[in-house]
């Protein structure tokens, strides 16, 4: 309880929370480049890799 | 505690925005120009890579006779043929894995499938693209202004549509040139993960380099660069057939333009509608 007081008390500190909330917010939407980079570059189910196939070939990702 | 404390959610749809609109506008654009440039090559690759597929099953049953042969002799060869034997095996299974299962058919279905690939990629390299120019933006408030910082709209976007050329094409193309359909190479994994490793490197790196004022982590940035052609790429076990290296060489040409044009497009449109939805 005392942790989670203390915890309060330094995320209300303007200039941290500050941070926190870019740094959050941009691992955010690196988050979800990561999953749409995934699924049409990285995925091995077959009908992702097929339907990507020469996508992926193009951009240069190891494909088979 | 809730999302809203730690995530600044104007920003988030305003990166959000810029990357889904510029990566659907690079997507199409990249699509048009691979139809013309990649998409001949590779249709010729695939020719290649059929009568291969049918000569394979020959060569296959030859060397099962031949290791049979050998192992009356020579126990340890058969052991190392064996274990090579198994290794094309795989790869064969996982080819036939995927193409037993759906694929699209030729014509306007595929292209349309790679129309939707491409655009899924820009979008995701545009989210990591607009994040780290978002980043950068609101760093370089309290801090001294570089002449790079003092740029806005698409200029600056076309710097940092350069820097994700080399990111995530040039850096991996010198260890891992892009393949074509059936061409020979190290196992998938072992690829995929040097693929990661020297992005994450090289983006470090490049970062450092770029944007820190000491002498040191410039050096420090240089180094990271380096360091996943010091380890090395994974090499493929066996060489190419002269006939496919002209081929080879002119996909390896054709994927180069066609990169160039996407990530300068994207970094351009990137920064240009950052400035746009402020």
């Amino acid at each position: 309880m005392s942790l989670n007081i203390s915890l309060l008390t330094r995320l209300a500190t303007p200039q941290l929370s500050a941070v926190k909330e870019k740094v959050l917010t941009s691992l955010l939407a690196i988050a979800l480049g990561a999953v749409l980079l995934y699924g049409a570059g990285f995925s091995e189910m077959s009908q992702l890799h097929n339907a990507a196939h020469d996508g992926r070939h193009s951009a240069g990702f190891p494909c088979h | 505690m809730s999302l809203d404390a730690v995530i600044n959610w104007s920003a988030f749809k305003r990166i959000v925005a810029t990357a889904a609109l510029s990566g659907v506008l690079a997507g199409l654009l990249l699509t048009a120009v691979q139809q013309l440039q990649i998409k001949p090559i590779i249709s010729q690759a695939e020719v290649f890579e059929q009568a291969a597929e049918k000569a394979s099953v020959a060569i296959d049953a030859e060397t099962h006779v031949a290791e049979h042969l050998d192992s009356a002799q020579h126990i340890t060869t058969e052991m190392d043929a064996h274990i090579h034997s198994h290794g094309q095996e795989n790869e064969a299974m996982q080819h036939e894995h995927h193409a037993n299962a759906w694929q699209p058919t030729d014509g306007v279905e595929r292209t349309a499938y790679t129309a939707l690939a491409n655009v899924s990629l820009a979008i995701g390299f545009g989210l990591f693209l607009t994040a780290a120019f978002n980043w950068r933006q609101s760093s370089s408030q309290h801090t001294k202004h570089s002449a790079n910082d003092k740029m806005d709209g698409w200029r600056v976007g076309l710097l940092w549509g350069l820097a994700g050329y080399l990111v995530f094409f040039v850096a991996p193309s010198l260890g891992l040139p892009p393949e074509l359909p059936g061409s020979q190479s190290a196992p998938l994994h072992d690829r995929q993960l040097w693929w990661l490793f020297t992005v994450l490197m090289s983006a470090s790196g490049l970062y450092l380099l770029v944007f820190n004022q000491q002498l040191a982590f410039k050096i420090l940035g240089l180094v990271l660069m380096a360091t996943p052609y010091i380890i090395g790429a994974p090499e493929p076990l066996a060489h190419e057939a002269s006939s496919l290296q002209a081929l080879a060489s002119a996909f390896i040409q054709a994927t180069a333009i066609a990169n160039a044009l996407l990530w300068l497009t994207l970094g351009a449109l990137m920064g240009y509608f950052y400035k746009k939805f402020a």
